[in-house]
C-alpha cells in the first residue's frame, strides 16, 4: 500500500525490460543461463566442431583414460567419449526441450479452455488430469515409453505426455484467476467473442508462470530422457545419449569410472542450470517482488 | 474546541510553531520534529516525506490528509516503527509520552506497539485471524501484555466488545470472524486496539473500506471512545468529510510535504496554500446543488499557482419529449445459492428484485445504495453480462433479454461500461492504442488506418495525448486510465454508458476533473450515463435524476433536487445523514445510528417477493411504500 504509493511517485519503467534487469542481475539466474548456453551452442554446433566421429570405433582405444588425442577417454569400444558427450547433449537437450514445447502446445490450450469455459468441458479435462496426477511422473513416462517402442522420437512423446497434466492444471488456474479480472468483464461488454478474449486476453496474462514452469520442466524432461534411455527405452545406439553411455559405464565403474563420471556430470550441470534459471524467471516475473 | 498554535508561515520549506499558551495545555502525547523518510528502490534514494513536524495531545484528534503519494500513510508508519528496515531511512525525533523513538530497537519498539500506541488499518476484513475466535484473539493480547489470568481477561474482553458497542459481547465472545460482518470487525479491531488502554491511537483510512452507513457508526464509535478514553487520536484520511467530522486539527500533506496546518477551522476556511484550496474545491459538498435540476461541473483550482478556474456551466442535454433510450421495466436477477454434498439449490441471492426506471438521451441516471444492494448488478444485467431471470430492457430500438450471437454483439455497440479499477480494466499486456481501437476494429467499423486515427481522435477528447498510444497501462497513473477506459467505451460511439463506481477508486483531485470530463462528453455527445456509486456527494453533483436501491429493490426514484431535498423514504434519508459533510462547524454532530447491520438479499427456496405499492410524492419523484 504505502511502498506502492511511494512508487507511483517514481518515473515508471517498462515492464519487460525490468523483468530482464532483474534477471540479469540476479547472480545464480545468469549463472544457469550461462550454463544452458553453453550447452546449447556446444550442442548447435556439434556437426562443425573439429571432434571425432563419436560413432567411430577403435579396437586399439578400449577404455582408455584421458590422453592427448582422447582428451576425456574412451568408452567399451574405443570411441571418443568427448564427442559423444557433445553429440548426447544434442539428444539430451532435444528431448528436453521438444517434449516440453509439446507439453506447452497442447496444454496451455487445454488449460485455458477449461478454465475459461468452464462446465462439462472443465470437468472431463480436470478429472482426467487429475488421475494422470496421481501417477508418479517418471513410471507413467516409463509406461508410455515402453507402450510406444524404444526411440527417441518415442521418448519424447512419452515424457511430453506426463508432463501434459502439470501444464493442464497450472493454466486453467491462472486461467480462472485472469477471468474474474475486470478488464475480462471490459472484453465482453465490448462484444468480444470468446476466441478473441482467450486469444488476445487470457493468453498473454497466464503466460509468465508457465514460461517459469516450462524452464524448471525441461530439467525433469531431461532427467527423463536420461533414464529412458539408460533403460533402454529412448536414444538406440550406436547413436549417443548421455542416458545410454551411464547405462554402458555401470558395467566398468572400477575400470573406467570416466566412463560414468562425464555424463552424470553432464546431465547433473544441464539440471542445476534449467533450475536456477526457472527459479531466477520466477523472481523477475513476479510482480509483487519489487 | 482546543485551541491550537496555528503557523504563520505556510511555505512548503519551512513551518514554525508558535508557542501560544493553552489554558488546557498538557504535555503532548506524541510530538514529531523534522521527520524525514526516503527508500531506496533500484539502487535510487527517493525520499516520500520531508521534513514533517507537529503534534498530538491528550484527547485531541489531529488528522492527516493527502491523496496517494502525499506520504501521510508512510508518515503514522514511521511513527509506528513498522516500515521496512532495510529500504527505509527515518530521520528526525518521535517522540511518545517523553521516549524518543527513532533510536529504539525492534524488541523495545515491539513492546511499546499495542501497550502505548494502537493502530487500526483500513481493511478490517484481512487484518484478523481467521482461525481463531475474536474473544481469544483480544484476550490472548491481555494475557501477554497486562499479564492478566484467563478468567479475567475474558471478563475485560467481553468488556472491551461493550465498550465498542457490539451487542451481545458475551455470547459474540466464541465466535470467529467470518462470522462478524466488515463494520463489526472494525469494532472488533477497534476493542482491540483499545485493549491496553493506549495514549496514542493512530487510525489509518479506517472507514475507508466501509459503506457510508457503518462509516458513520464508526466515525461516532472513535469520537466517543476518545472523550471517554481521553486518548491522542492520530487520523490519516483523504476523506475532506472524515476530517471535518473528526479532527480538531489538520495537517495537509503534498507529495511528501507538510503545506498547511492548523485548526480544522481554519484549514477549511482560510487555506492558504494553493493545494490546499484544490483539495477543497474538488469536494463536493453534499447540499451543495441546492434547486437546480441539471449537474453542475466542479471548479478546479491549480494545485501549485492556487489560479481558480470556475466551472462553465451545464448545458441541459435532456430531451424527455422524446421515448427513453434505455427502458428497464420488473428487471429480477437472482444468483443461486448452492450447499449440501451434492450442491442443492438451498435458495438464491435476490441481487435484482422488480428494478423499473427510464434513462433519456443526454440524461445521467444514478443509482446509489451500499455494497450488496445490487446497483452493479443491476448495470451488468442490462448489458447481459449476467443473465437476468425476468424482465424487459428496452436499449434503443433492441429488446436486450431477447437477443443472442450476433445481434448481442451488435447491442454492445449501443451500450459500453466503465469500471471502478482503472488498475484492473485494461489488460496489461496490449498497449493503450491497441485497447482503445479493439472495440471499433473487432466490430469491423473501419480500416486499419482509419482505427488508428480514431483512437488518436478519441485520446485527445479524453484529455490525453495521441502519441501516448504505444505505451502500456503501467506506464500510467490511476486518473489517465480511466481516461483511457472512457475512450475505449466511447469507441463504439455508444448511446448510454454504464459507469459502475467509475471514479471511486480516484484520488478527490483527480475525481473531479474525470467527473467533468463525463459532463462534457454528455455535452458533446448527448450520452446518456447510468451512473452507478455509493458515494452521495458525487451523486448530486453529475445526476439529472438518482433511484436510491436497498436489497435489490428501488425504494426511491426522482429528480435529484427532489430527491435530495424532500427525501421521503427512511434509507434515503439514513443515506443522506450518515454522509460526512466537509464543513468544520458540524464537528460536534451526534448522529446515533443504530448499531444495525446491512440486511442480506439471501432468500430460502420459493421466497415470493411481496407486492409493492408506490406513492407519487411530486411528479417524476416515486417512493416504495414501507411495509417492512
Amino acid at each position: 500500500m504505502t511502498a506502492l504509493d511511494a512508487s507511483e511517485a517514481t518515473a515508471p519503467t517498462r515492464g519487460k525490460s525490468r523483468a530482464w534487469r532483474k534477471l540479469v542481475a540476479n547472480k545464480a539466474a545468469l549463472a544457469g543461463l550461462a550454463i544452458v548456453a553453453t550447452f546449447a551452442i556446444l550442442a548447435i554446433l556439434a556437426p562443425l566442431l573439429p571432434i571425432a566421429d563419436p560413432l567411430q570405433t577403435s579396437w586399439s582405444a578400449i577404455r582408455k583414460p584421458p590422453s592427448w588425442s582422447h582428451p576425456i577417454g574412451t568408452d567399451e569400444l574405443g570411441r571418443d567419449i568427448l564427442a559423444r558427450m557433445i553429440w548426447g547433449a544434442r539428444a539430451s537437450l532435444s528431448a528436453g526441450l521438444f517434449s516440453v514445447m509439446l507439453a506447452v502446445s497442447i496444454g496451455v490450450p487445454l488449460g485455458i479452455l477449461s478454465g475459461y469455459l468452464g462446465g462439462w468441458f472443465d470437468m472431463i479435462v480436470s478429472r482426467i488430469t487429475e488421475a494422470f496426477l496421481a501417477m508418479p511422473f517418471l513410471i507413467t513416462a516409463i509406461a508410455l515409453a515402453a507402450f510406444l517402442g524404444p526411440s527417441l522420437i518415442n521418448s519424447m512423446i512419452a515424457i511430453a505426455m506426463s508432463a501434459l497434466p502439470i501444464f493442464i492444471r497450472l493454466t486453467r488456474g491462472q486461467a480462472l484467476a485472469v477471468k474474474a479480472e475486470e478488464y475480462v468483464e471490459g472484453a465482453r461488454a465490448i462484444g468480444l467473442g470468446p476466441v478473441a478474449i482467450m486469444t488476445r486476453y487470457v493468453f498473454p496474462n497466464v503466460l509468465p508462470p508457465i514460461l517459469v514452469q516450462a524452464t524448471l520442466t525441461v530439467a525433469t524432461a531431461i532427467i527423463a530422457e536420461a533414464s529412458l534411455s539408460f533403460l533402454g527405452l529412448g536414444q538406440q545406439p550406436p547413436a549417443a545419449s548421455w542416458g545410454s553411455m551411464l547405462n554402458v559405464a555401470k558395467n566398468f565403474l572400477t575400470q573406467a569410472p570416466w566412463m560414468a563420471v562425464w555424463p552424470g556430470g553432464a546431465i547433473f550441470l544441464v539440471v542445476v542450470g534449467f533450475n536456477l534459471l526457472g527459479d531466477g524467471l520466477r523472481d523477475a516475473l513476479d510482480p509483487r517482488s519489487a | 474546541m482546543t485551541r491550537d498554535t496555528p503557523t504563520k508561515d505556510v511555505a512548503m520549506t519551512e513551518t514554525k510553531f508558535e508557542p501560544i499558551p493553552d489554558p488546557r495545555a498538557a504535555a503532548p502525547v506524541l510530538s514529531v520534529e523534522d521527520l524525514s523518510v526516503s527508500f531506496v528502490t533500484d539502487g535510487r534514494r527517493a525520499t516520500v516525506v520531508r521534513n514533517v513536524s507537529f503534534e498530538v495531545r491528550p484527547g485531541e484528534t489531529l488528522a492527516i490528509v493527502g491523496e496517494s503519494g502525499s506520504g501521510k500513510s508512510v508518515t503514522s508508519l514511521a511513527i509506528m516503527g513498522l516500515l521496512p528496515p532495510r529500504v527505509s531511512r527515518v530521520d528526525g525525533r518521535i517522540d511518545l509520552a517523553g521516549r524518543e523513538l527513532t533510536s529504539l530497537s525492534d524488541k523495545e519498539m515491539s513492546a511499546i506497539r499495542g501497550r502505548d500506541m494502537a493502530m487500526i488499518f483500513q481493511e478490517p476484513m484481512t487484518s484478523l485471524n481467521p482461525v481463531f475466535t475474536i474473544g481469544r484473539q483480544i484476550s490472548e493480547s491481555l494475557v501477554r501484555h497486562l499479564g492478566l489470568s484467563r478468567a479475567a481477561a475474558r471478563a475485560e474482553t467481553v468488556r472491551l466488545l461493550e465498550k465498542v458497542r457490539i451487542p451481545n459481547a458475551a455470547t459474540r465472545f466464541d465466535e470467529y470472524p467470518h462470522q462478524f460482518s466488515g463494520g463489526m470487525r472494525q469494532r472488533v479491531m477497534i476493542a482491540m486496539a483499545l485493549a491496553s488502554k493506549p495514549k496514542l491511537l493512530i487510525a489509518d483510512e479506517p472507514t475507508t473500506a466501509l459503506d457510508v452507513t457503518i462509516q458513520g457508526q464508526i466515525l461516532d464509535l472513535i469520537k466517543q471512545l476518545q472523550a471517554e478514553e481521553n486518548m491522542a487520536v492520530l487520523f490519516i484520511t483523504h476523506d475532506m468529510g472524515v476530517v471535518a467530522e473528526v479532527a480538531d486539527r489538520t495537517m495537509v500533506m503534498y507529495r511528501g510535504d507538510m503545506v498547511e496546518t492548523g485548526t480544522t477551522r481554519d484549514v477549511f476556511h482560510d487555506g492558504r496554500h494553493p493545494y490546499t484550496r484544490a483539495l477543497l474545491s474538488a469536494v463536493p459538498r453534499l447540499g451543495d446543488m441546492g434547486d437546480t435540476d441539471i449537474p453542475g461541473r466542479f471548479a478546479i483550482v491549480d494545485a501549485v499557482s492556487g489560479e481558480r478556474i470556475p466551472a462553465a456551466p451545464v448545458v441541459d442535454t435532456v430531451d424527455r419529449a422524446a421515448p427513453p433510450i434505455l427502458s428497464v421495466r420488473d428487471l429480477v436477477t437472482r444468483f443461486d445459492v448452492r450447499g449440501g454434498v451434492f450442491g442443492r439449490r438451498t435458495g438464491a441471492i435476490h441481487a435484482v428484485e422488480g428494478v423499473s426506471f427510464d434513462l433519456h438521451q443526454g440524461e445521467t441516471l444514478s443509482l446509489v445504495g451500499e455494497s450488496g444492494c445490487g446497483k452493479s448488478t443491476t448495470g451488468r444485467s442490462i448489458m447481459r453480462l449476467v443473465e437476468p431471470v425476468a424482465g424487459r430492457v428496452e436499449l434503443d430500438g433492441f429488446d436486450v433479454l431477447d437477443l443472442d450471437g450476433a445481434d448481442l454483439r451488435r447491442m454492445r455497440r449501443s451500450i459500453q461500461m466503465i469500471f471502478q479499477d482503472p488498475f484492473a480494466s485494461l489488460n496489461p499486456r496490449m498497449t493503450v492504442g491497441a485497447s482503445v481501437a479493439e472495440p471499433y476494429t473487432s466490430h469491423r467499423l473501419g480500416t486499419h488506418a482509419q482505427a488508428r486515427d480514431k483512437v488518436a481522435d478519441l485520446l485527445e477528447r479524453v484529455g490525453l495525448a495521441p502519441d501516448m498510444m504505444s505505451r502500456y497501462p503501467h506506464e500510467f497513473s490511476g486518473g489517465q486510465r480511466q481516461r483511457i477506459a472512457i475512450a475505449r467505451a466511447l469507441a463504439l460511439d455508444p448511446k448510454v454508458i454504464v459507469a459502475d463506481e467509475s471514479v471511486s477508486a480516484l484520488d478527490v483531485s483527480i475525481k473531479a476533473q474525470v467527473c467533468n470530463l463525463l459532463m462534457d462528453l454528455q455535452e458533446s455527445l448527448k450520452i446518456a450515463f447510468l451512473f452507478i456509486s455509493h458515494d452521495m456527494a458525487v451523486v448530486e453533483r453529475v445526476s439529472h435524476r438518482v433511484a436510491v436501491m436497498y436489497l435489490g429493490e428501488i425504494v426511491e426514484i426522482g429528480p435529484r433536487a427532489a430527491l435530495f431535498g424532500n427525501p421521503q423514504h427512511p434509507y434515503t434519508k439514513k443515506l443522506i445523514a450518515a454522509v460526512p459533510v466537509p464543513d468544520p462547524a458540524r464537528r460536534g454532530i451526534r448522529r446515533d445510528l443504530d448499531v444495525r447491520e446491512l440486511r442480506s438479499p439471501v432468500r430460502p427456496l420459493g421466497f415470493l417477493p411481496p407486492e409493492r405499492r408506490y406513492r407519487t410524492v411530486s411528479p417524476g419523484h416515486v417512493v416504495m411504500e414501507d411495509a417492512r
